[in-house]
């Protein structure tokens, strides 16, 4: 089912994952898997619970059924469904971004790639103590993070831009801001959602390379919610489609374009244009 | 616009009737009704004819009104100078002169906004919020040489330096709820009570204990703490306006298990006798104990009341500025990064990693130290609380000089204690309208500072000019 092939353990392992608010079953019994050194693309009309897979994910929804297994390359697994929230990003390095941008508006650019590091350098300040009094151990540290954010502005083109508020940033450069914020986590998966919302073909075009260097270069797992075609079957090596919470198809980006399901549930089927007989009974009747 | 400004005398009409038009007076056997229709009816003429004049403003005949203003308040200077018509009632005249400047200060600013781009007010702003932090150092420099040397300036009276004392403790219970409430953002109402907390602390173990006012220091600093991770913990959860309000039943609990717990606190009678603090163990008493130096035997100075009152001087003063270089500092560490992205974002705070838990109870413990601090001082420079002292004015006072100073910045603290602790002690010659004058300061700043005197953020770390210059 997977697209290339891949270890036996993928990265990220979803099985039979569930999540009902009330009545409403949001996201029903879906599994997938997303490979290390891939980009992984969550594609689906509105309504279809891509969102609701990243928050489980992520943990700001706890599944209803389920597992999502991380299995890093170095390292323990993790369970994520059993996680505390701000665990998934503490200890099993699961980063993600916003559909509605959420950087620290009033914080400066640099500022919040160094709030990124947090957990990091906070034992570098010995838990603020020895921070307190300018440690060398903390300066070094502190050191460290800020080139490690040169690093990412570099590359996103923001480094003459660093002191000034992350909120006066246009808003493509926003989106790429909070992009390397995530990265300077350092995570072993980047989950995307929505990055290319609301980015011109130019921006776009930008953000497709920052992710396959990302992909490329610092060798993680990329997850992404996208609606924007062009971005997913461009830098996508593996495409899950969803509709009503359900998985319709996975595969390869080619396979998936041809899928009948998922050309139904995009454009509709021919047979709906015809209303059901009772429907158009009533509709008679009220004439 | 006569029918907006018929609504609005309407409207003034409703509320002046029972305000206005009803008097009770006491006429020995008993409280009698009386009416001052006369000025009901003046009162609405007054706003019916200054909403008119005001809209004519606004349509833009600023300068006929400022004309007509100008003209009307000499007119009235004049009379009142060369008594050429006798005022029967005097209010009258000063109420007019009143209502005459107002309108002239509102033309002025539509005649000045007409002349430049409504931006540039808010610029203006943040200009000069980004001034102040430019030469913040200086201007703070300056600022301690001056509270340093205060205490022996010719002008330093006894009075005076007891008020230095109040705006300072002020000034350091603000910089504490600056890091609660400026740097995390979250909304406390009831920081009065780790002060009350701090200042019961300090007088219980002093009394009891028999330690001295640096050992208990710590001690007191440590409970309150202690109680802000208590009071921490149930309002996790909570943000915004919900926050705000557990808090503040925090504060009155705190109040009021002081006013009840008889047997540690003495109800409402409070606590005496607390000791002062001494001077390397040297007493500020005229006759001091057996086996105790006093003061001004060691330094053989005559023996003054003003020398312990300065002495509190300096202990608060280096309170305050080690509460300052304390919340300089962890701004700049990861917690107090921390402390500021959960402000901006907790949702985004808790995706990379951050533990929203300990991040904020750590800010409710750090502030709630540097109120436990400041209310040691307290007990030991007034040597008696009671509950009283711990009421929500207070806390309602510390926040407004939190949200005047402008969010987060240490100067605005500094200079918004001294406009509300040292304002109403100046305007003491006022005497009744002291309260309005104050109330007439607080509405200005609101209008034209809406964002405190002083917000202006500076980046806790600058990016440095290229990666070569580092030796990494």
């Amino acid at each position: 089912m997977n697209a290339a092939g891949m270890s036996a353990v993928p990265l990220l392992r979803v099985e039979h994952l569930t999540m009902r608010f009330g009545g409403l079953v949001a996201v029903d019994d879906v599994s997938f898997d997303a490979a290390d050194r891939q980009i992984t693309a969550i594609i689906g009309p509105n309504g279809a619970g891509k969102t609701t897979v990243f928050n489980c994910l992520t943990g700001f929804y706890k599944p209803t059924v389920g597992r999502l297994m991380l299995s890093p390359a170095v390292g323990s697994e993790f369970l994520l469904e059993r996680m505390e929230g701000y665990r998934i990003g503490q200890r099993a390095r699961v980063a993600r971004t916003f559909q509605n941008i959420r950087l620290f508006p009033r914080m400066s650019v640099l500022e919040n790639l160094l709030v990124a590091q947090h957990n990091k350098l906070m034992r570098a300040s010995g838990f603020t103590l020895l921070g307190l009094f300018g440690a060398p151990v903390y300066r070094k540290a502190e050191g460290k993070a800020v080139e490690l954010a040169r690093y990412w502005l570099d590359r996103i083109g923001l480094t003459a831009r660093a002191d000034e508020d992350a909120g006066n940033m246009p808003y493509g450069d926003q989106r790429r801001l909070e992009i390397a914020r995530a990265m300077c986590t350092e995570p072993h998966l980047l989950c995307l959602d929505e990055p290319a919302a609301g980015l011109n073909p130019r921006e776009s075009a930008e953000l497709n390379d920052l992710l396959k260097f990302i992909r490329d270069e610092h060798r993680i797992g990329v997850l992404l919610i996208e609606h924007d075609m062009s971005v997913v079957m461009k830098i996508s090596d593996h495409v899950v489609v969803l509709d009503y919470g359900r998985k319709i198809s996975d595969g390869t980006p080619e396979r998936v374009r041809n899928d009948p399901a998922v050309i139904r549930a995009y454009l509709g089927e021919e047979e709906n244009e015809a209303l059901p007989p009772e429907v158009e009974a009533d509709l008679r009747q009220g004439a | 616009m006569l029918k907006d400004a018929g609504m609005m005398a309407l409207a003034s009409l409703a509320l002046a009737m029972p305000l206005v038009g009803f008097q009770t007076v006491d006429r020995g056997a008993g409280i009698v009704l009386d009416t001052r229709f006369g000025a009901m009816f003046y009162a609405v003429a007054v706003i019916f004819v200054g909403r008119l004049l005001l809209l004519l403003i606004e349509a833009g005949h600023a300068s006929l009104i400022q004309a007509a203003t100008v003209a009307l308040s000499a007119a009235w200077l004049i009379n009142v100078a060369f008594h050429l018509y006798p005022i029967t009632w005097p209010a009258l005249g000063w109420l007019t002169w009143i209502v005459a400047s107002v309108l002239a200060i509102r033309a002025w600013i539509v005649q000045r906004r007409a002349t430049r781009p409504a931006a540039g007010y808010t610029d203006g702003v943040e200009k000069l919020g980004a001034l102040v932090a430019r030469i913040g150092p200086y201007l703070g420099g300056i600022a301690v040489a001056f509270a340093f040397t205060m205490p022996f300036m010719p002008f330093a009276d006894q009075r005076m330096v007891d008020l230095g004392i109040l705006v300072l403790t002020y000034i350091m219970l603000g910089w504490g709820l600056n890091v609660v409430v400026g740097l995390a953002g979250l909304l406390d109402l009831g920081y009065v009570a780790f002060y009350a907390v701090g200042a019961y602390s300090y007088a219980i173990l002093s009394i009891h204990f028999d330690l001295n006012f640096w050992q208990t220091l710590p001690l007191a600093g440590a409970m309150a703490a202690l109680f802000g991770v208590l009071l921490g913990f149930p309002v996790l959860r909570l943000r915004g306006d919900y926050l705000a309000i557990v808090t503040l039943g925090f504060g009155e609990m705190i109040r009021l298990i002081l006013l009840n717990w008889d047997d540690l606190t003495n109800g409402p009678k409070g606590i005496g006798s607390i000791p002062r603090p001494s001077f390397f163990g040297m007493q500020f008493t005229a006759a001091p104990r057996e086996g105790v130096t006093a003061f001004h035997e060691f330094f053989n100075l005559d023996f003054a009341p003003i020398h312990r009152i300065i002495h509190l001087y300096y202990i608060i003063l280096f309170l305050a500025l080690l509460t300052n270089w304390f919340t300089l500092r962890i701004r700049k560490m990861p917690i107090g990064r921390a402390w500021e992205a959960l402000r901006e974002d907790e949702t985004a705070c808790r995706a990379l990693g951050i533990n929203p838990t300990n991040t904020k109870l750590t800010a409710f413990a750090i502030g709630a130290m540097f109120g436990g601090f400041a209310g040691s001082f307290f007990a030991t420079r007034q040597g008696f609380i009671s509950p009283e002292s711990f009421n929500f004015i207070e806390s309602a006072i510390i926040l407004a000089i939190v949200v005047l100073g402008g969010m987060g910045s240490q100067i605005g603290v500094v200079v918004a204690s001294i406009l509300l602790i040292g304002g109403p002690e100046w305007f003491r010659d006022l005497e009744a309208y002291r309260m309005l004058a104050f109330g007439g300061l607080m509405v200005a700043i609101m209008i034209w500072r809406p964002q405190g005197l002083l917000s202006h953020r500076e980046p806790t770390i600058k990016l440095g000019p290229s990666p070569g210059a580092r030796s990494a």
